[in-house]
């Protein structure tokens, strides 16, 4: 479904932040992208949602080439991908309901689909309850899975996890990852950076370590170190 | 587009207005007094074209008689007048005529007049229409050579000097507006920016949820439009009324003043300044959005 031939990232400032990347993710899997800061992972994020463009290479997503895409095709690109970040990125003045149902707003979805969509993706995130609550007043934890519920609602192909435990307490950020694998088992494919070594190790999912913007491991069932 | 989207954008309009509540009054401000010297320069030029139209059509030569002419006299000059060929018609109009007719002028006020009747301070006079206006000038001039003619008017230099005026007002009401135009564009481009920039974190989650360029920016054109309407609005508002009270105020006591009332001409020309209000909002969004707003 991904696939990234000889791409290469330079930053108008010189930085290299990518050399030479070539990685093919297919449809379902759960991979996690490690390294140490600066090693590239969130450039290849935004490289995938075409935050960023490659200076070199190519960039194919179900199908299409992402750098050749026109600028207005951009915005339904995105759609087919479901963001989540480690400071979670909900709207302060919405409360749970809207900032799930901004999502299906932003793409033009009608009040019915909201009123149906909404609530079935909190209750699959388990804040049903919440629904009503502004995020300020939610744990972390709770508002990354509204988070989670926003990037799912549009029923994307790619979810794409940016440290989404960075901010987590370890027992909520692995009712996290039980609903990360409960969305992968239902088809979405999943990438996921983390420095989150035990999870990483714990989860036995492909694992592509970054070291100076080059892909240095690449293993099924791997782990977050390797183990010689 | 469907209703829901719209009252979205409205919504986001106007709370961005509220929270920049300063500089969207600055703005709304420099657009009203643009649009304000705008609308009182377009009035002026119209009614100075009106009196210079009707004064033109109505060009005719005065030719003010000596005092104590006798009617034989009167009468003699009268054929005089017209034998001559560019002469289309004369009147002999005493002073005790033109007297009564400067009361009619007066309407209301002509107790201003009461007790002219005993000293009749005006002359008698010959009212002269040439064939064409062209005539006008020489025949002034040929009029002045008659010794029982004191003094000789026509109209011609006060419609060159209305029309000259019109232009005028025309040439510094347009250079002023343009001025405080731009200054109005670019006040609302700073207010959008503001606003731009209060809003960026909601503009990031837009993009990476998808939202189309234009559904990120409508909120922000929107802004800038309601923004120039409402200074627009108040300039429509501030002029008509303004001009109307005028007119009721000038009929009253300057009942010979002909001014523009045909609400044929005005209603147009404050439907031009309430568009020119929105062009105005919509350039000063365009300018920020192309510099601040990337998508």
């Amino acid at each position: 479904m991904i696939q990234l031939q000889n791409v290469t990232k330079i930053y108008a400032n010189d930085v290299r932040a990518l050399s030479d990347v070539t990685l093919r993710i297919r449809k379902g899997e759960f991979v996690f992208l490690v390294g140490p800061s600066g090693a590239g992972k969130s450039t290849l994020t935004k490289l995938l949602y075409r935050e960023e463009l490659p200076s070199r290479g190519h960039i194919i997503f179900n199908g299409k080439s992402i750098v050749r895409m026109r600028p207005r095709e951009v915005p339904y690109l995105r759609r087919k991908i479901g963001m989540i970040f480690q400071d979670f990125r909900l709207l302060p003045q919405k409360t749970v309901f809207e900032n799930v149902a901004f999502a299906l707003e932003v793409v033009g979805a009608s009040n019915r689909e909201i009123r149906k969509a909404v609530p079935a993706v909190l209750g699959m995130v388990g804040l049903t309850e919440k629904s009503s609550v502004f995020p300020d007043h939610l744990s972390g934890g709770e508002q990354q899975r509204v988070s989670v519920a926003r990037a799912i609602v549009n029923n994307p192909l790619l979810i794409i996890a940016d440290e989404p435990t960075g901010n987590l307490d370890p027992e909520t950020a692995w009712e996290l990852m039980k609903l990360l694998l409960d969305i992968n088992r239902r088809g979405t494919t999943i990438i996921m950076a983390s420095h989150a070594w035990d999870i990483v190790d714990a989860m036995k999912r492909r694992v592509v370590e970054l070291s100076g913007g080059k892909v240095v491991r690449d293993e099924e069932e791997g782990s977050y170190r390797y183990e010689a | 587009m469907r209703l829901k989207t719209i009252t979205y954008y409205l919504r986001e309009a106007v709370q961005s207005i509220i929270r920049n509540s300063w500089l969207s009054v600055t703005s709304v401000g420099v657009v009203a007094v643009s649009l304000l010297i705008l609308g009182c320069s377009l009035l002026l030029v119209l009614n100075a074209n009106n009196i210079a139209a009707n004064l033109e059509s109505s060009v005719e030569i005065s030719a003010f008689l000596n005092e104590g002419a006798s009617v034989n006299d009167v009468n003699n000059l009268k054929l005089k007048l017209e034998s001559l060929s560019e002469v289309a018609e004369v009147k002999y109009v005493p002073k005790e005529q033109a007297l009564e007719e400067m009361k009619d002028n007066f309407g209301d006020k002509k107790d201003i007049l009461a007790g002219l009747e005993e000293k009749n301070p005006l002359p008698d006079t010959f009212r002269i229409r040439t064939y064409n206006v062209e005539q006008v000038a020489s025949l002034a001039q040929h009029l002045e050579t008659y010794s029982l003619v004191e003094q000789v008017r026509y109209g011609q230099g006060v419609v060159e000097k209305l029309l000259t005026l019109s232009r005028w007002v025309r040439t510094a009401g347009l250079l002023t507006m343009i001025l405080l135009g731009i200054a109005a564009v670019f006040l609302i481009a700073t207010t959008i920016r503001l606003s731009v920039f209060s809003r960026r974190k909601e503009i990031g989650i837009m993009k990476f949820l998808g939202a189309t360029n234009w559904f990120v920016r409508l909120p922000f054109l929107l802004e800038g439009m309601v923004l120039g309407f409402s200074g627009s609005a108040l300039a429509v508002l501030v002029v008509y009324f303004g001009y109307l009270s005028l007119i009721g105020n000038i009929q009253i006591s300057l009942p010979f003043m002909q001014l523009v009332t045909d609400r044929k001409l005005i209603i147009p020309l404050m439907e031009g300044i309430l568009a020119l209000g929105l062009a105005i909002g919509a350039a000063g969004s365009m300018i920020s959005m192309r510099r601040f707003l990337k998508v």
